[in-house]
């Protein structure tokens, strides 16, 4: 019992990086642009299959890829800024929410439409040679891939964090979250630190594409089900903390492992009903300030 | 006198739209003016909350759904079906009840967040417990037929176009307006905003049941989780706003222009294709047509009549 438990731990804290590092994404926007993207799930999609193909047309090594994907998915996401929210990112609060809820529902549409026709409805799984390997510790079997995605993740996440708190770019970002008129009285440019923060936000969804499609599989429907993920470990963690996203994202991912053992198909329900708790009583999330 | 012509038009259309199942036998005609009018009716109730107060509610289909499989399983049971879509549209609402107080406690982001989850957790919970298809006993498959679907379903659509319309010129309208304009400045002048989003709320997920309620009779087979797929809501959002949100005319408009571009695309686009097409257009009308085809339609009227009919 102790050794399954462990290693639904261990399996647990694989998932949970991942969740952790999709929604990182996610809550930067969030909590920058006050912007909620549906399609950030279509971004994880989009840089899945993007790892897929240059694995399967080139033979590059998904762990080589990493960064061409968050390059390119970087590129993308200015794109996606400048055509379609530069514009709704002007508004006034809520209207800014709503239009750009709006939007990510086009997206959710259109993304999904666009994978078929590129990369066919089948499940797609990026399989290096290595990809089964695993090194037992204790009776807990330590499985090559899914580990060097906790590292990968913990080397973005920390990256990010850097970012925010050492460079002036950061200090733009900070300034621009607590008070967009402020900061542009300040001579900050607002609009082009949306930019990089939007761009980012993809780039980082599209990292944590590469990293499903390798410890588990990519669909052209798949986006949804991250989205939701992503949305429940943001009000987990409180919108605009990086450390916290990430950390709440190993605890989802834990709670949801070891529940698996004790409710079955019920987890998931599980884990969206603490949620709703967690949203009525503690709206600033665990790790948020009141 | 304007009043009277309204009555006469819709009378009208009433009239000419009792009469289609008499002169085609078409069955593709008779389903498209069903789905049109189960979408009329699906996309009017999402406006009463969504677009006449304002809340982003993201779970619709939770309701949809729960009217659904409630009053298909009441029906199938041998309770009348008048009263099985009743009850089940009922069952929506008081769930909706249920939920309702917590619910609005959340407000803007963490309103549509929770909704969107909550049907989730309804859609996940109901595909575990009944993974298996529902299908028509044979004794009602043999005698299967369109017509009372659509008779059912034209009903239904006006009943509920009649409800939004009445409440749209009724103080609780106002009320609910006023909070979509800015809630505390609503609560401020004295509009109990609580009740007044619960009312809405609770008006609107009936509607949405009795929508449920018309595609449970509808369809042969029927997959229960599907009745609880996102996609009831985002069909529904994505009409009222390319319709014209906030409006009466909005959602019917809109549910026409959907069925009628689906089932065309749907002809010459390989797939799933239209949805892509829908998903460029809806995001079109939200960057450069914030009120929808209705707004479209009366710009193009007041250029053709040199602006003669402003008001």
């Amino acid at each position: 019992m102790t050794e399954l438990l462990a290693q639904t731990f261990v399996n647990g804290i694989n998932i949970g990086a991942l969740y952790g590092l999709i929604t990182v994404g996610l809550s930067l926007t969030l909590g920058v642009m006050k912007i909620l993207n549906i399609a950030h799930g279509e971004f994880l999609m989009v840089g899945g299959y993007f790892a897929f193909w240059l694995f399967k047309l080139f033979n590059i090594d998904p762990f080589l890829s990493l960064p061409l994907v968050a390059i390119a998915l970087f590129l993308l996401g200015g794109l996606f800024y400048r055509i379609l929210l530069a514009g709704v990112a002007r508004f006034h609060e809520e209207v800014k929410l709503k239009n750009s809820l709006l939007i990510g529902f086009g997206l959710f549409l259109i993304f999904p439409q666009i994978a078929i026709t590129l990369w066919t409805a089948d499940e797609r799984a990026i399989t290096p040679a290595y990809s089964g390997g695993s090194l037992p510790i204790l009776n807990v079997r330590v499985a090559y891939v899914p580990f060097a995605g906790v590292i990968v993740a913990i080397v973005v996440i920390l990256f990010l964090h850097l970012l925010l708190k050492k460079t002036y770019f950061g200090k733009a970002v900070r300034g621009t979250s607590e008070n967009w008129k402020a900061a542009k009285l300040m001579g900050i440019n607002v609009d082009r630190t949306y930019l990089i923060t939007f761009a980012l936000g993809v780039a980082m969804a599209g990292l944590a594409g590469v990293l499903v499609g390798l410890t588990q599989s990519i669909t052209p429907d798949v986006g949804m089900s991250w989205t939701l993920k992503a949305l429940i470990v943001v009000v987990l963690a409180g919108i605009g903390s990086v450390g916290g996203a990430f950390f709440a994202g190993l605890i989802l991912g834990v709670v949801e492992s070891v529940g698996a053992i004790f409710m079955g198909p019920y987890t998931v329900a599980l884990g969206l009903l603490i949620f709703l708790l967690i949203l009525m009583f503690r709206p600033q999330g665990l790790f948020g300030k009141s | 006198m304007d009043r009277w012509k309204q009555i006469l038009i819709t009378g009208g259309i009433l009239a000419l739209l009792a009469l289609v199942p008499l002169t085609t036998t078409r069955t593709d005609l008779l389903t498209w003016f069903t789905f049109t009018l189960l979408y009329i009716t699906l996309s009017q109730s999402w406006n009463i909350i969504g677009g006449y107060t304002g809340q982003q509610n993201l779970g619709h289909a939770a309701f949809f759904g729960l009217g659904a499989l409630s009053s298909r399983y009441l029906w199938l049971s041998g309770i009348p079906l008048p009263i099985a879509f009743l009850l089940g549209a009922l069952v929506a609402a008081f769930f909706a009840l249920v939920i309702g107080f917590p619910a609005f406690r959340l407000r803007g982001i963490y309103f549509v967040i929770g909704t969107l989850v909550l049907a989730e957790i309804l859609r996940i919970v109901v595909d575990t417990l009944l993974p298996r298809a529902l299908v028509l006993p044979s004794k009602l498959l043999s005698t299967y037929s369109l017509v009372p679907r659509y008779y059912i379903s034209l009903g239904i659509a006006f009943l509920t176009v009649a409800a939004v319309y009445a409440i749209s010129r009724s103080r609780l309208g106002l009320g609910l307006m006023s909070i979509r304009e800015n809630e505390d400045a609503a609560e401020t002048l004295g509009v109990n905003t609580q009740i007044h989003k619960l009312v809405a709320f609770l008006i609107s997920t009936f509607f949405a049941g009795l929508a449920g309620g018309i595609y449970a009779y509808y369809s042969s087979a029927v997959q229960p989780g599907y009745l609880f797929q996102p996609v009831w809501t985002f069909d529904a959002v994505i009409i009222v706003f390319v319709g014209g949100v906030g409006t009466i005319l909005g959602p019917i408009i809109g549910s026409v222009f959907f069925v009628l571009l689906q089932r065309l695309l749907s002809l010459y686009l390989p797939g799933g294709m239209h949805l892509a097409v829908f998903g460029v257009l809806f995001i079109i009308v939200v960057l450069f047509l914030p009120g929808g085809l209705i707004e479209l339609m009366s710009k193009l009227r007041n250029r053709i009549l040199g602006g003669s009919r402003l008001n």
